[in-house]
């Protein structure tokens, strides 16, 4: 039982970044602007957040930075995709390669630790929220274990972001902003012609996903680490690409995907060396590639056929 | 300047008998003078045609209206006053509503999120869709328009979405619609039905431009009839006091035959059978359902029917570049493996051509030159071939032969296939499928986007390969062309083949069978 929780206590955690930056390309590929740049993005808001909480000495400075640095990240791609109606997979791959080159070399000339931002104290970060009666409930077998040490105990973002799922739902299907979301990411010309502006529905869409960028990265250097450290999202934002392929483009799967992406990671950390009865070790570099190799089967043949929005990864020019 | 023939509109004579009143229109695109000094006057509560050949400006000149682009100079009058229309918003806010071409609807959406979007009524649309709802349920009584509120766009059927289009317009409280080539995609039977709903329409005191290449809509439902001609306003007449003749002339500028003239058929020994064809497509579907027809040199056999009842598979089958699922085609009395080893080059060289339906995903390589494109697929005759290389000189001499023959313009074999007009485009196609002199000719849609004057050099060649002992299977959607070029004609629906007809059937009769009323018991038609 102690196993178990802790496993999905770990699934949660890992899941938590993926979701963010899912959700993030949910905005982002619903509305037609298809981005790999997910990775840089959150890498920015990673970097910025530390950097802005270890200078400020506050949490919340943090965030707000790492919102917006993820937030001009997205803006430029914005501004090569939608305006200048470039290629967007090549905008995406220049805002990661940018993002990595800028944290390495901003982080040395600030703070001169090798790419590092200095440790930081509780007070710089999100530490976890402990849920009313956690502590009181801990001794109920099962539940009141599974509320006190899976439900309770996460920090503000990882809540967050769990909340964002139904409320990314509520956004897309419920609200007008939604609904011109989703139409300029299937046929732009329909929304042109309703008389709604293409360009500011998709410029909003690439903000969101440039806020919710930032805070993924802030979650890893300010919330479940105590700083940055160099190349920290380690791919995160191609497997939450991954995701979304595989979750439709639909919130709730969404969710489900970065869980079980989660899953992964969290057995990879919980059993890397220990010995399995039948299999003995299994060797670390298989369980660290099994998200990735585990994303090429199902993306391959389990999913079922994912069609992306009609109009995604191409630029809305007025016909002739 | 163009003479027009007009009611006096000049002089901002703005007594408000006139919905739309357009002075002195310019529009640019580069070097082409799209628009040249156009003025138009159109009457509330009319049906005012606008027709002319593609290129002509019909298109650009209701897209400034809508918003869509801005003239140079010139002045757009709403009712008598003068409006500045800076976008598609500032064209729903005067009333105008647009049927465009191509249906601007989202295809996953339902009928009311479509109708709907830009209109939401707050931004959350819970309130919005209660309203929309109760005002489509109006619209609907009143204009009898029935199209279910929560159905979503891609399972309906075309002239359903049609529907949805205009239901737009009017929710957005147009009072003038513009209708641009609302009949292209549907059956004559559907065409009939919007008639009948423009009609109403004008009863009820809305404005109505209906944008059309076809002479006989314009005669049938319009009180006034524009013709454009190269960027020009030519002409304005009362549709009453006009005639189909003139009105082609007026759109070509010179005398066009519209009747295609030809003797009668002296059908051969058969070259094309095909028996019990059966093809289904990636998802599945039967899309040709056991097929059985001949053709035979020296005739035009004509599969009419609605666009996407199986003529596309049918002939992409035969051509070798889909494979069926059973059924045996032979050509020249030998079989040809349409199961699994049919293939387009193979076929070419047993004398079969085709001139696909769709010329820009099939027929061309559009950023190649004129000179490449006229050998696809023939690229390894020895003619074209110097060794392992290309014979560059004899590939543009060759070219430079056809343009000659097919009247391809501009002539010039080094242009890039892409700036050609689609009836050159369309002639360099027919000009590589004809002068190989193939004993079997498929012909998909010979004249789909092509204008008048092209229509006519296209069909006269066709007619000609028909006499000199060629066997000729031709798909169309345009019914016309169907019936004046086909020795017999095969209808098409739900992938059978309903019925032999002889072409100077009834048009209203052909349109039935299309719809699928009326089949034949026996379906082997054309033993």
């Amino acid at each position: 039982m102690d196993t178990l929780i802790q496993i999905l206590d770990l699934t949660a955690r890992s899941a938590i970044p993926l979701l963010l930056a899912c959700l993030a390309g949910l905005y982002s590929e619903r509305s037609g602007i298809f981005d790999i740049g997910l990775e840089g993005k959150m890498l920015a808001g990673a970097f910025f957040a530390a950097a802005a909480a270890a200078v400020t000495g506050n949490a919340w400075l943090g965030l707000l930075a790492g919102i917006a640095a993820s937030v001009c990240f997205a803006l430029v791609h914005g501004f090569a995709s939608i305006t200048n109606r470039g290629n967007q997979i090549v905008s995406g791959v220049a805002i990661n390669f940018s993002a990595a080159g800028l944290t390495a070399l901003l982080g040395q000339s600030w703070f001169s630790q090798g790419g590092r931002t200095p440790q930081l104290g509780s007070e710089q970060r999100f530490g976890p929220l402990e849920l009313p009666f956690a502590e009181a409930l801990s001794e109920v077998p099962v539940i009141g274990q599974i509320y006190a040490e899976l439900i309770s105990g996460h920090n503000l973002i990882a809540y967050f972001a769990f909340a964002m799922v139904p409320i990314t739902w509520w956004v897309l299907f419920k609200t007008r902003f939604g609904l011109r979301l989703r139409a300029v990411g299937e046929n732009p010309a329909a929304v042109d012609t309703a008389g709604v502006s293409v360009v500011w529905a998709r410029y909003r869409a690439v903000i969101v996903c440039g806020i919710l960028c930032g805070i993924a990265g802030a979650y890893l250097s300010i919330g479940l680490q105590a700083g940055y450290v160099k190349n920290m999202t380690a791919g995160r934002g191609f497997i939450a690409l991954a995701a979304l392929i595989f979750a439709k483009w639909r919130p709730v799967e969404a969710m489900w995907a970065c869980l079980l992406f989660g899953f992964l990671s969290a057995v990879e950390i919980r059993y890397q060396g220990v010995e399995l009865p039948l299999v003995g070790v299994l060797p670390v570099q298989l369980v660290q590639a099994l998200p990735y190799i585990l994303t090429v089967v199902l993306l391959a043949g389990f999913i079922g056929k994912a069609t992306p929005p009609r109009a995604g990864g191409v630029p809305y020019v007025k016909e002739r | 300047m163009a003479e027009t023939g007009n009611v006096d509109s000049r002089n901002g004579s703005s007594d408000d008998q006139y919905a739309i009143e357009l002075v002195g229109i310019n529009k640019h695109f580069g070097a082409v003078h799209a628009n040249k000094n156009i003025s138009l006057a159109v009457r509330r509560g009319s049906i005012h045609g606008i027709i002319g050949e593609n290129g002509a400006g019909k298109s650009t000149l209701m897209s400034i209206l809508y918003g869509f682009y801005q003239a140079e100079t010139g002045d757009i009058l709403i009712n008598g006053v003068k409006s500045h229309i800076g976008d598609s918003l500032a064209a729903i806010k005067s009333g105008i509503g647009m049927v465009h071409q191509h249906f601007m609807l989202v295809h996953n959406f339902s009928v009311l999120e479509n109708i709907m979007l830009g209109a939401e009524d707050g931004p959350i649309l819970n309130r919005g869709v209660a309203r929309a709802r109760a005002e489509l349920e109006r619209l609907e009584t009143e204009y009898s328009l029935e199209v279910d509120p929560d159905a979503i766009i891609e399972e309906l059927p075309v002239g359903i979405q049609q529907r949805v289009e205009i239901l737009k317009a009017l929710y957005r409280g147009a009072e003038i619609l513009i209708l641009d080539e609302p009949t292209g995609v549907l059956t004559p039977a559907e065409a009939d039905h919007l008639f009948r709903i423009l009609g109403q329409l004008k009863e009820q005191g809305k404005t109505i431009i209906l944008i059309t290449h076809k002479l006989r809509e314009i005669m049938a439902i319009t009180d006034t009839v524009s013709v454009m001609r190269r960027g020009e306003m030519v002409a304005t007449r009362k549709t009453a006091e006009t005639t189909v003749e003139e009105l082609a002339e007026l759109m070509v500028g010179r005398r066009v035959l519209l009747r295609v003239n030809k003797g009668k058929a002296n059908p051969g020994e058969v070259k094309l059978s095909v028996r019990d064809l059966t093809v289904r497509d990636s998802r599945g579907v039967v899309m040709v359902d056991k097929v059985s027809f001949d053709v035979r040199a020296g005739e035009i056999v004509g599969i009419a029917g609605v666009a996407g009842n199986g003529q596309s598979q049918l002939l992409e089958t035969i051509a070798g570049i889909r494979h069926a699922e059973s059924g045996e085609v032979l050509l020249d009395g030998k079989p040809v493996d349409v199961r699994a080893s049919a293939d387009p080059a193979i076929l070419r060289q047993r004398g079969l051509a085709h001139v696909p339906e769709d010329r820009h995903r099939m027929g061309l390589v559009l950023p190649f030159e004129e000179n490449e494109c006229s050998i696809l697929g023939y690229h390894s005759s020895p003619t074209y071939l110097n060794g392992p290389f290309l014979n560059i000189d004899s590939i543009r001499a060759d070219a430079a032969e056809k343009i000659e023959q097919f009247d391809i313009r501009p002539p010039s074999c080094r242009l890039k296939t892409a700036n050609f007009s689609g009836g050159n485009q369309q002639k360099i196609v027919l000009a590589r499928e004809m002068e190989r002199d193939p004993s079997v000719l498929l012909v998909g849609q010979p004249t789909r986007g092509v204008d008048v004057g092209a229509i006519e050099f296209i069909h006269r060649r066709i007619i000609e390969m028909r006499d000199a002992g060629k066997a000729i299977l031709l798909v169309s959607v345009e019914l016309d062309e169907i019936r004046s070029l086909s020795d017999r004609v095969l209808v098409m629906f739900a992938g059978k083949v309903v019925g032999e007809r002889d072409p100077a059937t009834d048009e209203s009769e052909l349109g039935l069978l299309m719809a699928g009323v009326g089949a034949d018991e026996e379906v082997e038609a054309a033993q």
